[in-house]
């Protein structure tokens, strides 16, 4: 299994994605530059990851200007055949405006960026990107974002909920999924979704910074765990 | 040579921010009249900001070698040092505190931009950056827009450019009221053998200018920053400028990947005085001359004034030198990251920089002649010790009674702005991103980020207390550098160097100028003994407020920046109290002085009062103390004691894991002084049971005087067998203060 890395210019935690997969889950990964029209050389069994930062200056919109960059016709195409693909952050914002995922992203209700751990309640277990986990975990991963409260109207929730779509909602340290445990006004506290095939993943917290035993936080660490034992389950 | 139909007067370059001497002088040095063009660049070139004029006698005097560091200081745009594995680090602190105190967004904004141009201009990533902030009166509706407007400017750019804010410091004080400092510092990492020098090189190379196009912002930018802040500045608003993150990021991984191509012989940032600053400097550097068509830079608009592009200050740009051959993989490098390239002229035998609109002479100047160090002004100003100093001469510490109620004014006392958690600000920061930094989860004195691919990690610290250096320059700037040192060896580290931000009111102001030269001396004494030289940085006079008919220097603030090693990462050292029952100890002694206090500031509204205990011996042997119990790994806590005493230090200790203490304070002294004293050398360690032993004889050996204070509880607090309540009740007020204040809750 492969992972490609995509480089959108402002892109600022490719290098951390790359860093977590090749060196610390000792994966084979490769950057993918935005410019380029296709993904020669992956397969479905191979995963594309979106990473955060300030694609295009998040100008206009964020992820609005990548979600129209040549390299994502390619993703979409790469996502249609069943390839698993990964936002994370402002690669969430530009799977929703690229259409891959529902809903958007908007501005925090607190109208401020905010960087801080945040608590993240399991919802759906039964997923590549979370298929070690168990339902009702709790993990600790940090936000960092000016744009993450999820926003979808209540049909599209309604269908989220349904189709058990719904991946991740903030929460308390014990679980408790409340208000007050929701950083930037969510809908129903929502942090991170798949799509109903089950393979395009987005997700406001970051899991690459949580994944090293120096950063004092290792939680993360089993999404990608999860994403390898999918493959090696498939083989 | 363009003749102008009127050759500018001696009124015009006194507008332009020349003497009459100045003016003269320039004379002298072309044989001749100068054109506006060049009475301009010489304005901007001899401004305070870029030649140093009325302080490179002084910092002269501050060391400058030690056997890390890679570049002469003041030789390259940062400092560099050695970290080992064939790595070396670049840092540098600079201001932004004029343009701040305009349009506090954008002027905080390009602040850090321009600071981390700094550091990449040397082929160093940037991994981390930190601020020092001096604000006014937290409770006026103007000082609170500036507050956030500068934070966010901060955030702004440092999110979207992708580097983390690791560490910082704010310090509110009247003083400040009209005249905020914003102090930016970046840490950058690069391997030995592809650093590169912002020099000219050799003749035939040729000029490039890359990044953003040229605008009509920042026009005069560094005069500005080089004269008096009054009312009538908000008519300067043109002279700030506007910041664009996202082209600095793409300029950064451009110039990288150029760099690692070698396709650059020379690089210098464009900052202050754009285009004739970097072209002078890298000509200067190299004891050559330029000649550059000025039409051939790329602009934002039609019609500009070959003055207006010489000067103009907008961001994100970079000039490059580079071999006659390798502009093609240059061309190919900027274009793939949608950047201007154009090559703007050549690097000639010297010794005049040459400026042309197509085949016109507009201006014609010695390189030399512009630079510090070359031609540029020095001057030696007269300084006269302060009155005000009798008034702190005046005051004793046994004057300030022993409150009655030592519960309540100890919580008035940590609800002071300057104590209380930054947390409503730092949170608007990232301080994660490129996955280096242990601090945010694991916080120490310093901030701490590791360096991937070795066992090593940074520590980071800036510091200055106003106050201290305010009643004693030589002394306060001793203990900024102390404090420093010390929060870097508290988390595990080796202090190896220094980048200095001096912030002062005008120099020709005798009492000001008494401030600075003092200050120097304390500075040069205190890195002398650490063994931490001063590798650049930057000067700041002109920081006062006219209110009235009066003139209010700032408080003297030298901003310390440090950088330290940790040759094992495992070595860090956090602040936190970890265990129920683990016993506290107080490192040093706590003397009778309630000197320059958080406390007599914030209940008896002292002004004038002696600068802190300090004896840099005491501080020295307080250093290797600690450097031996870390290295050892006996002790689960260090944190030293500095602003609002050693109740604060306690309590910082506690909140993380929500711990409390049960203590007794030293014998013989009173309560409040033992508790909001800011005495020096001093630090609060906690240990387990099973260590006590071990740590008590390491520090009888050493002969270090300290206290055994009491034990770590599970979140009850209590002083001298004074209940002090509930540690997660301190806490609250801790963590919501700012915010409470700043967005106006109760």
């Amino acid at each position: 299994m492969k992972f490609g890395v995509v480089v959108f210019p402002g892109s600022n935690c490719d290098d951390d994605m790359i860093h977590v997969l090749g060196d610390v889950m000792k994966s084979e990964v490769v950057k993918v530059w935005h410019k380029d029209t296709g993904l020669p050389g992956f397969n479905t069994s191979d995963c594309i990851v979106l990473p955060g930062g300030f694609a295009y200056g998040d100008y206009l919109r964020c992820g609005a200007l990548a979600g129209l960059s040549p390299i994502m016709s390619a993703v979409k195409d790469f996502a249609a055949k069943g390839g698993m693909v990964v936002g994370i952050c402002n690669g969430f914002q530009v799977l929703c405006e690229a259409g891959l995922l529902p809903g958007v992203l908007l501005a925090n209700s607190s109208q401020k960026f905010i960087c801080k751990n945040i608590h993240l309640k399991i919802e759906n277990n039964e997923t590549p990107f979370t298929r070690l986990t168990s339902k009702g975990d709790v993990l600790k991963i940090p936000i960092a974002h000016a744009e993450g409260r999820y926003y979808a109207d209540e049909n599209i929730l309604g269908q989220l909920e349904m189709n058990n779509q719904v991946l991740f909602r903030y929460c308390s340290p014990t679980g408790e999924v409340a208000d007050e445990y929701n950083p930037n006004g969510a809908s129903r506290n929502i942090a991170g979704i798949c799509n109903e095939g089950r393979n395009v993943f987005g997700m406001m917290p970051h899991p690459e910074r949580a994944s090293e035993e120096i950063l004092g936080n290792t939680d993360g660490r089993i999404l990608f765990e999860s994403l390898l034992n999918h493959v090696l389950e498939s083989a | 040579m363009q003749v102008n139909d009127v050759l500018p007067d001696l009124v015009t370059a006194k507008n332009l921010g020349l003497t009459e001497d100045e003016f003269e002088k320039i004379k002298q040095i072309l044989g001749r009249h100068p054109n506006f063009t060049e009475l301009s660049i010489y304005a901007v070139m001899w401004s305070e900001h870029c030649s140093y004029k009325n302080s490179i006698k002084y910092l002269k005097t501050l060391p400058r070698d030690g056997k890390k560091l890679l570049v002469a200081a003041g030789e390259e745009n940062a400092g560099l040092i050695d970290i080992g594995d064939r790595l070396a680090c670049a840092f540098k602190i600079e201001s932004h505190n004029h343009p701040s105190a305009l349009e506090p967004f954008q002027g905080a904004a390009t602040g850090v931009g321009g600071i981390h141009r700094d550091i990449f201009t040397m082929g160093a990533r940037p991994i981390a950056s930190l601020n020092s902030l001096r604000f006014g009166n937290i409770e006026t509706p103007h000082m609170q827009r500036l507050i956030k407007g500068v934070v966010s400017g901060i955030g702004h750019y440092g999110n979207c450019f992708g580097v983390p804010t690791v560490g910082g410091e704010i310090f509110f004080n009247d003083c400040y009221n009209q005249n905020i400092l914003v102090n930016a510092m970046s840490v950058g990492i690069v391997k030995h053998g592809e650093t590169v020098s912002a020099t000219a090189a050799k003749p035939g190379n040729l000029v490039l200018i890359v990044g953003s196009a040229t605008g009509k912002d920042g026009i005069h930018g560094a005069t500005f920053a080089s004269a008096d802040l009054t009312e009538d500045s908000a008519e300067d608003l043109p002279a700030v400028q506007v910041g664009d993150p996202f082209q600095e990021k793409l300029l950064l991984e451009a110039s990288l990947e150029a760099i690692a191509a070698n396709a650059v012989d020379g690089m210098q940032d464009m900052g202050a005085a754009g285009i004739t600053c970097s072209t002078s400097e890298m000509s200067a550097k190299a004891g050559l001359g330029m000649k550059i068509d000025l039409s051939k830079v790329p602009t934002r608009q039609k019609n500009m004034h070959a003055w207006e592009i010489l000067l103009s200050e907008s961001q994100e740009r970079m000039l490059v030198v580079c071999e006659p051959g390798k502009e093609k993989i240059l061309f190919d490098i900027y274009d793939k990251w949608d950047l201007e390239c154009e090559i703007i002229g050549e690097v000639t035998e010297g010794p005049m920089l040459e400026f042309y609109e197509g085949n016109t002479l507009v201006a014609e100047v010695p390189a030399e002649s512009l630079v510090l160090g070359g031609g540029a002004p020095v001057y030696d100003r007269e300084y006269t010790s302060p009155e005000y100093l009798e008034k702190i001469k005046a005051f004793k510490t046994s004057s300030i009674p022993t409150p009655d109620d030592i519960v309540q004014t100890a919580k008035k006392v940590m609800s002071s702005p300057n104590l209380v958690s930054k947390r409503w600000i730092y949170e608007q920061y990232d301080s994660m991103v490129r996955t280096n930094t242990v601090t945010t989860n694991a916080p120490s004195d310093a901030a701490v980020s590791y360096v991937k691919g070795t066992s090593k990690a940074i520590a980071m610290t800036t510091d200055c207390n106003p106050a201290y250096v305010f009643a004693d320059p030589f002394k306060g700037t001793m203990i900024a550098v102390s404090e420093a040192a010390r929060n870097i060896v508290c988390s595990g580290g080796e202090p190896v160097g220094v980048t200095n931000c001096l912030n002062f009111g005008n120099p020709y102001n005798p009492e000001v100028y008494w401030q600075f030269v003092h200050a120097i001396k304390g500075m040069g004494e205190a890195c002398r003994r650490f063994e931490t030289p001063v590798t650049g940085g930057n000067v700041s006079f002109y920081n006062q407020s006219q209110i009235g008919n009066q003139t209010i220097p700032v408080y003297p603030t030298p901003t310390i920046g440090m950088v330290g090693i940790l040759e094992d990462a495992s070595n860090h050292t956090t602040l936190d109290f970890k265990n129920t029952k683990d016993i506290i100890y107080l490192l040093g002694q706590t003397q009778n002085d309630l000197g320059s206090s958080e406390y007599i500031r914030s209940i008896y509204n002292v002004e004038y009062s002696n600068c802190p205990y300090f004896n840099i011996d005491d501080e020295i042997k307080l250093h290797d103390v600690i450097k031996k119990l870390i290295k050892q790994k006996i002790v689960s806590s260090v944190h030293d004691v500095s602003d609002g005493g050693m109740l604060a230090t306690l309590l910082e200790s506690a909140f993380v894991n929500d711990k409390g203490f049960k203590i007794d304070t030293e014998d013989n002294i009173r309560i409040d002084v033992a508790l909001f004293g800011e005495s020096q050398s001093r630090a609060i360690i906690s240990m387990s049971e099973t260590n006590e032993a071990r740590i008590q004889e390491l520090l009888l050996n050493n002969n270090i005087p300290f206290t055994r204070l009491g034990v770590v509880t599970d979140g009850e607090i209590t002083v001298n067998n004074i209940d002090f309540g509930q540690i997660t009740d301190w806490k609250k007020t801790f963590e919501t203060k700012i915010e409470n204040i700043l967005e106006h809750k109760s």
